[in-house]
């Protein structure tokens, strides 16, 4: 049997970043939970590195060689986690741009994992406003634990009305596992481009 | 004329020089898309095609305008377009107007279709870009018909009925222009080009070529389906886009401020990056040849190749030298080149000749189309 995969997109700017350690703690997470019963293989993309091709696909209409590569991965993963800083209150321009210049249905039916960074805890519910529903539009799998990690959560236990941030990220990668295990080797459906047969689009124009 | 048919296509763009920060009027861009379309029948090109635009920077709104006036200004070149504009323009007008430039030019006269993707286009015209396909479809059908029936009666969707329409003048010979049917993303065109019959043109210049590979080879395995012919008897039409120097560093250097600044690509990916992902080539006229041929190698044996030449902003004079050489060192290499090894089943490119030699080898046969247009 194939190894299931595991794909992290970190959107993380700064060396090292917080966004990629959540990323990096959360494969990690779902990779154990997984790695009784599957071979598991984790690849994380970091779209520092694709930057300037994110842009120039932007600009050019079609994605150059490196980026089809790391399209290539995230769209054959059998579970994908999803990791942005929130700027301005939303997912980072870097983020979105990347899923922007996926194709809009090649996400269908995938477990997603969504998970945020950033400076303060106020900019939490950015995973709920924001992040789901796109992956919602992507017709994605969001499991239901979003993990956001605040500065503070890093240095931190939990209280009395939300566990540590270590709990957080099992319970999501326990959630991401289960879908993932729980997922038939043939739903990486590709959804083909269905053909209509001229006879049938001239008769649907028939007065 | 031979098996392969080579020209240029130009978009009529009006774009600063970004070397010299000169723009063309109006008025010099259309002369100068004169002068190239006779360039290219002095080179020994085959095809000159013009595209349809109605909003600025291009200026070519009215294509058989433009292409009368070359009509009687050339003697061999085949004046074509890319695209006319299926959804927008009135099929009766367009039977009428290619039909008078068939006669006038004395059966040098094809064209290529397309929907136009500028949606604010549409409403100028009287049309909802959201009916483009069905646009194409409906429009295309009347079209098929008003150039091989005298008289029509028809009705449809998007314009008023016709009752007993015979448009004059009646194609030269009674061969209607050949068509070819352009399209980048849609298969649907593609389907429609095989059902017809037609020829389908890949606009192939601004994206990798694996997608067009699958947009061909589609319309192949459709037009066998629709019983025109085997897959590899397609007519396949092809675009390219090349600027040369006899040395390529020299090319490259010149080039490069046009393509950094180039409408549709300028500001994104380098010019090496573009260069491996797309047809473009900057180069010596030998690196030009060598890719080109790498495009039979993609979407097999192919009747039209068409090159994008005098865009973004080159001066007509740079581009009277770049078809200089096109005609000189490029076409005829490749001439040769692409005759060899090619299947003696594999079609030449049509032409009015050719299609009245079929029509009167076929006289008396039904009409290879399927009899289901619109009624």
């Amino acid at each position: 049997m194939n190894p299931l995969k595991l794909v992290a997109v970190s959107a993380g700017l700064g060396l090292p970043s917080s966004t990629r350690l959540l990323a990096d703690r959360l494969a990690e997470a779902a990779r154990s939970h997984l790695a009784g019963d599957h071979e598991v293989e984790v690849a994380v993309v970091d779209l520092r590195d694709l930057a300037t091709d994110i842009a120039n696909a932007m600009v050019a209409g079609f994605p150059g060689a490196r980026l089809r590569e790391a399209i290539q991965v995230v769209t054959d993963a059998d579970g994908l986690i999803a990791v942005t800083p929130i700027f301005n209150a939303s997912y980072s321009g870097l983020f979105k741009s990347f899923f922007d210049v996926i194709d809009n249905t090649a996400l269908a039916g995938k477990p997603v994992l969504i998970a945020a960074t950033g400076g303060s805890a106020r900019h939490s519910l950015a995973l709920e406003h924001a992040m789901r529903p796109l992956f919602a539009y992507l017709r994605a799998i969001v499991v239901p634990t979003a993990v956001y990690a605040a500065s503070e959560d890093w240095g931190t236990g939990g209280d009395a009305s939300t566990d540590a941030l270590a709990g957080r990220v099992d319970r999501a990668a326990r959630e991401l596992a289960g879908l993932v295990a729980g997922r038939p080797a043939s739903a990486a459906l590709a959804v083909e481009e269905v053909l209509v047969p001229f006879e049938q689009q001239l008769a649907a124009l028939r007065p | 004329m031979s098996t392969m048919q080579f020209g240029v296509f130009t978009v009529g763009d009006v774009t600063t020089d970004p070397t010299t920060g000169t723009t063309p009027t109006e008025h010099e861009r259309i002369k100068a898309m004169v002068a190239i379309a006779r360039k290219a029948e002095e080179v020994g090109l085959d095809v000159f095609a013009t595209g349809e635009h109605h909003n600025p920077p291009f200026v070519p709104s009215s294509p058989t305008t433009l292409l009368g006036h070359i009509a009687a200004r050339t003697e061999r070149i085949i004046l074509s377009t890319a695209t006319t504009l299926i959804t927008t323009n009135d099929p009766v007008k367009i039977a009428e107007d290619f039909a008078m430039l068939q006669h006038l030019a004395d059966g040098r006269v094809d064209l290529m279709l397309g929907r136009g993707n500028t949606g604010p286009v549409y409403p100028w015209f009287g049309q909802d870009i959201r009916q483009g396909l069905p646009l194409a479809i409906e429009n295309y059908a009347l079209l098929h018909r008003l150039w091989r029936e005298d008289v029509v009666d028809w009705q449809g969707r998007f314009r008023t009925p016709l009752q007993g329409f015979t448009s004059t003048p009646r194609p030269l010979d009674g061969v209607p222009p050949f068509v070819w049917h352009g399209s980048i993303r849609s298969p649907e065109i593609a389907e429609q080009a095989a059902y017809y019959g037609d020829g389908f043109f890949a606009n192939n210049i601004f994206w990798p070529k694996e997608h067009f590979m699958r947009l061909i080879g589609l319309y192949r395995e459709r037009y066998a389906h629709y019983g025109h012919g085997t897959p590899e008897q397609a007519i396949v039409g092809l675009g390219g886009q090349v600027f040369m120097r006899r040395n390529s560093q020299d090319a490259v250097r010149e080039f490069r401020p046009y393509f950094d600044n180039a409408p549709v690509y300028g500001h994104g990916p380098s010019l090496e990056e573009f260069t491996a992902e797309t047809p473009l080539t900057v180069g010596s006229p030998q690196e030009v040849i060598d890719k080109t041929l790498t495009f039979r190698e993609s979407f097999g044996d192919y009747q039209r190749q068409l090159f994008l030449m005098d865009h973004a902003g080159l001066p007509l004079k740079t581009v009277l030298e770049q078809l200089d050489i096109l005609g000189e060192e490029v076409v005829p290499v490749l001439r040769r080149e692409f005759a060899s090894g090619r299947p003696a089943e594999v079609p030449a490119a049509p032409t009015h000749a050719s299609l009245l030699a079929r029509r009167d080898a076929e006289a008396g046969d039904p009409a290879s189309v399927p009899a289901t247009a619109l009624t």
